[in-house]
């Protein structure tokens, strides 16, 4: 064998020896792994145990975001429509995924941990308002013994109980007015009235 | 000099005192407070309570430093300075630090962890010295004190008690520089809290100033709670629009909407303070504005058209009308716009038709005017209040009126003995704020109560003119004079007699922001830009040159004012309905060019709603859908003072220049759209623009040349008043229901209830006490309030001019000093 031959074989070498180690290639999107626990994917609004919103609207994450991609609005709960417990609520809540960095610096900001990562990953669209998540695309889901909000917090409860973990889930009352806002025969004080807190 | 003691005016010190800060000599005025003189040479001592503008208390102990030869670390904020004293702050002393730590470990014991749900996070001292003087860690861990929260201390300030230091700056503020002790620090100890007396709220025309004080956020405002975070604002300086004071604001914009408006420091003008009207009330201009211009179709009906349409047809109707054209502008337009309409009446249409005072007026108002202010420099001044040995007021209730010159002449009376007198038929509030004395005039008989000061002082007469005679003659003396003087026939030209008697400086003090800039602007009949009269040649030159037209093409002769031309088109209406041929009677009024006027502002509003019914022609520069544009042929929107730069005149005439907030507005300023008409009726008028507003402004000048003398009328006889009969005395308060207060249903409920101001014979008469139903009538029309007895004399009732069920204009069509029958009950 000449000295170019001998090259040829040994540069063939290389794929050869590859083909018996373990293949790290993920078929995604026909087969989609999980990430590492701690991956930092999109976010997710919490909600306590009845449902009502954790967020306060106070902007702490759009003041920690080194990237400017969150954009909040606070507001008052009022008699008419109560969101979190306590005064005060996020009345809007954009993340814009075009600018986030998925650093997590808003999760650290977040005095009630309303707001935290999910490893949810896939997040591409065709179009600059599909990447710009409202409120309503980062609450998380309704799950056993919530009801959606607006609705009133437990009877007797302060937010302090909330923000203790007290809270366990929705009782009767706030599962009726849930029900009642949504079909459209709540009694109660609605925003058409003038009531404020 | 003492900067310490609030408010003293500075003084020049030769002698000063020499102290060391930090090892650094430094030498300050006497009397100077040490934490100042820590300032002067840059080191910032923390602190809550001190503010530059109230007296020490040294509430919160924040400021300890280390004064050599004292036993325990001293406030620097209530001590002040002595000759060699040696000072050291946290900078070079432990002890200091340690004891800020301390006391800045002992104000977070209770102090909760609101922060996130705080307005002032983010622009909070506490947060900030906590950051920068506190210890990293907390050694409590017991409970914290907590209240019901928050809780109303007026409609608009909500109060968190537990977030309170006990500074008592809001409780001092209310005090001393309001004059309305309202709010003040309940119960001892952890306890400690701000609060109300449970039947009287917080109700001050200024209490929105101590939710800018307040060094935490205990005091917030309805209006912004929750609305926004210091990162979020848009901040820009900006000058109030709500009347002449000419307070220095900021105003924060998030998104292209105004959130906010802060009190901003202004020595010279409001010092660190606003009313509540300037600071909440701005809702107006974000409502209902008019977005489009419109014109009149065949049928009669108002419809959006393109701005070319719209401009082609208000410069068709105003060419055919030319001169006999009016232009009546609102008392609220900025200096250049007003001179841009002052200009356009007379180099483009060459009518002397103008009048910018879309309320009450008179005649005498013209020719005093004309002499004593238009064009004059600044002054009397804010400094020179606060230092005057009097101030008399005429027809001025300063609180209501000019809430500053108010706070001025508070802050006179408290701290340099300023004496106030005031020509009213009684005290008000704000009188009695400001230690003020009344020289009691019945509406309608104020020339004679000021003639009675330029006399010579002698005579048996009554104590306090004699004292105000006397005083007005020293130097420095002062004599406001109020817009509603127009109303008094006389008044005017006696109050110019007094100061020329007495050589007591003469300020005119109008209520709204734009009449001194429309007034130098040459917005009214008789007067070009900057006093210049109209008759003058000289003057029409000077103009021309400016304006680039040839000075024969400016009218010469004065022309009428609001009242003449409503009069005029009226008249002429009627001789049109009473001619055989109506064709031949020619109207002396073609066109109404009107700017921002309100019909219900008048002197007689429905005659000038009749006028405008009948005027031919009717071009409407406005903000907002109004009785005049509901009528006019072609309305053009024109920006509000957020979208446009400009310049308002305040009432010493200091020019108070402001940027735009809203740098990507879309509305044009009236000078621009003015321009635009300009150029469609092919005159040359420039672009409009504010660089060249203000260029050529500024290349009139001052006027040197002649001007008209001060008017010399005599006062009426005083009418004959009937046993059922009063003269009303009226005037607008501060809050009521303005049109630029709409939208803003929290400062609307601070307002104060309208009442029936009745002396105590009369309700006895009556069968009245105070709170019971008394009904001023006249032929139009009746008001019922529940009477207030007050001292004052019998022949007299005073009204809101503009409050809730209130509004003698439009319902009795009477005002200031015209006589209404009076009767106990509803009728
Ligand atoms: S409410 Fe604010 S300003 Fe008033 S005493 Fe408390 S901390 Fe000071
Ligand atoms: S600032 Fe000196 S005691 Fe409060």
């Amino acid at each position: 064998m000449s000295e170019d031959q001998r090259r040829f074989f040994r540069g063939f070498g290389v794929p050869f020896s590859q083909m018996f180690k373990r293949v790290t290639t993920e078929q995604y999107p026909e087969d989609k792994r999980p990430t590492q626990p701690r991956y930092h994917g999109r976010h997710q609004l919490n909600r306590y145990a009845d449902g009502l919103e954790k967020c306060i609207g106070c902007e702490l994450c759009a003041w920690a975001c080194p990237a400017d991609a969150i954009y909040v609005e606070g507001a008052d709960n009022t008699e008419v429509e109560r969101f979190s417990p306590g005064e005060r609520y996020g009345r809007v809540y954009q993340i814009n995924y075009l600018r986030c960095v998925f650093c997590g610096l808003c999760i650290e900001a977040c005095p009630t941990r309303a707001l935290t990562m999910t490893n949810e990953y896939e997040l591409a669209d065709d179009t600059r308002a599909a990447l710009i998540y409202e409120k309503h695309d980062l609450l998380g889901p309704m799950l056993t013994g919530m009801a959606a909000p607006p609705h009133a917090m437990v009877p007797g409860t302060t937010d302090t109980d909330y923000y203790l973990g007290n809270i366990t889930h929705a009782v009767a009352t706030q599962v009726g007015e849930a029900e009642a806002r949504r079909l459209g025969t709540w009694t109660g004080p609605r925003d058409d009235e003038e009531v404020t807190a | 000099m003492t900067i310490t003691t609030p408010g003293v005016s500075p003084v020049t010190v030769t002698s000063g005192i020499t102290l060391s800060v930090d090892g650094v000599d430094i030498t300050v005025p006497k009397g100077t407070l040490v934490i100042r003189a820590a300032e002067q040479l840059g080191v910032e001592i923390p602190r809550f309570c001190d503010h530059p503008l109230l007296a020490p208390v040294a509430a919160c102990r924040m400021c300890l430093v280390e004064i050599e030869g004292q036993p325990k670390p001293q406030p620097a904020c209530a001590v002040t300075v002595a000759e060699g004293m040696k000072v050291r702050t946290q900078v070079t002393s432990e002890l200091a630090e340690q004891a800020q730590q301390g006391v800045m470990e002992f104000l977070l014991i209770n102090h909760p962890l609101d922060c996130p749900v705080c307005d002032k996070g983010g622009e909070c001292p506490l947060q900030n010295q906590a950051l920068s003087h506190g210890r990293a860690e907390s050694r409590f861990t017991g409970v914290k004190r907590t209240f019901p929260k928050p809780i109303n201390v007026s409609a608009q300030i909500l109060l968190d008690r537990e977030r309170c230091v006990s500074c008592a700056r809001c409780t001092r503020f209310a005090d001393e520089i309001a004059g309305d002790p309202f709010i003040d620090l309940l119960e001892r100890g952890a306890k400690q809290q701000v609060g109300t007396s449970s039947d009287q709220p917080f109700d001050s025309y200024f209490s929105g100033n101590t939710v800018q004080i307040c060094p935490v956020g205990a005091l917030t405002s309805a209006k912004y709670r929750f609305r926004s975070r210091p990162f979020d604002l848009i901040s820009t300086p900006t000058v109030c629009e709500h009347c002449a004071s000419g307070c220095g604001l900021r105003t924060d914009v998030r998104r292209s909407t105004v959130l906010r408006r802060l009190a901003w420091d202004e020595p010279a003008v409001n010092e660190e303070w606003n009313c509540d009207k300037g600071r909440f009330a701005f809702g107006y201009a974000a409502e209902g504005r008019l977005t489009h211009p419109m014109v009149r179709d065949e049928s009669g009906e108002l419809v959006v058209a393109s701005w070319p349409e719209a401009m082609s047809i208000a410069a068709a109707g105003l060419r055919r009308a030319g001169s006999r054209t009016a232009v009546l502008t609102g008392g609220r337009l900025t200096l250049e716009d007003a001179y841009s309409y002052s200009k356009f009446a007379r180099s483009v249409l060459g009518t002397d038709d103008v009048d910018f005072r879309s309320r009450p007026s008179s005649a005498e108002e013209i020719e005093f005017l004309a002499a004593l202010v238009a064009g004059k420099p600044v002054g009397p001044t804010y400094a020179e209040l606060e230092s005057a040995p009097v101030v008399v007021l005429a027809g001025l209730d300063a609180e209501d009126e000019s809430p500053m010159v108010f706070l001025r002449l508070r802050k006179g009376a408290r701290l340099t003995g300023v004496k106030v007198f005031t020509v009213a038929p009684f005290a008000s509030a704000g009188v009695a704020k400001v230690n003020g004395r009344v020289l009691t005039a019945v509406p309608g008989a104020e020339a004679a109560v000021l003639d009675s000061l330029a006399d010579e002082v002698s005579g048996a007469r009554d104590e306090n003119r004699l004292e105000a005679a006397r005083l007005l003659r020293e130097p420095g003396a002062v004599l406001l004079v109020g817009e509603r003087l127009a109303q008094s026939p006389g008044a005017l030209s006696a109050a110019a007699r007094v100061a020329k008697a007495t050589g007591a400086a003469l300020g005119w003090v109008p209520r709204r922001a734009g009449e001194r800039g429309a007034l130098d602007a040459g917005a009214i009949a008789g007067l070009l830009p900057g006093g210049r009269p109209i008759t003058s040649d000289a003057a029409r030159r000077e103009a021309a040159a400016v304006w680039g037209v040839d000075p024969a093409s400016l009218p010469g002769s004065p022309g009428r004012d609001l009242g003449a031309v409503v009069a005029a088109v009226n008249a002429d209406t009627k001789a049109i309905a009473a001619a055989a041929k109506p064709s031949d009677v020619v109207r002396s009024v073609q066109a109404l060019l009107i700017g921002g006027v309100e019909a219900n502002d008048l002197a007689d509003p429905a005659a000038f709603v009749a006028a405008l019914d009948a005027v031919p022609f009717l071009v409407s520069l406005e903000q907002r859908h109004s009785e005049v544009t509901a009528r006019a042929d072609v309305v053009l929107p024109v920006a509000a003072v957020a979208e446009k730069a400009g310049t308002f005149l305040d009432w010493e005439g200091r020019p108070r220049e402001f940027a735009q907030v809203f740098r990507e507005a879309l509305t044009l300023s009236d000078s621009r759209v003015l321009a635009m008409l300009a150029a469609e009726l092919d005159a040359s008028f420039g672009r409009g623009d504010i660089a060249s507003v203000r260029g050529e402004l500024a290349s009139f000048g001052s006027w040197h040349g002649d001007r008209a003398q001060a008017p010399g009328h005599a006062p009426p006889e005083a009418p004959s008043v009937g046993s059922d009969e009063v003269v009303l005395a009226t005037w607008r308060q501060l809050l009521d229901r303005g049109l630029l207060q709409e939208g803003d249903p929290f400062l609307g409920a601070t307002a104060r209830a309208g009442v029936a101001r009745i002396s105590a014979a009369r309700a006895t008469l009556l069968a009245v006490a105070t709170g019971e139903a008394v009904t001023i009538s006249t032929a139009t029309g009746s008001i019922t309030l529940p009477a207030l007895v007050t001292t004052m004399p019998d022949d007299v009732v005073w009204l809101p001019a503009n409050s809730d069920g209130s509004n003698p204009r439009v319902t009795l069509g009477a005002g200031h000093g015209d006589i209404v029958r009076i009767s106990g009950g509803v009728v």
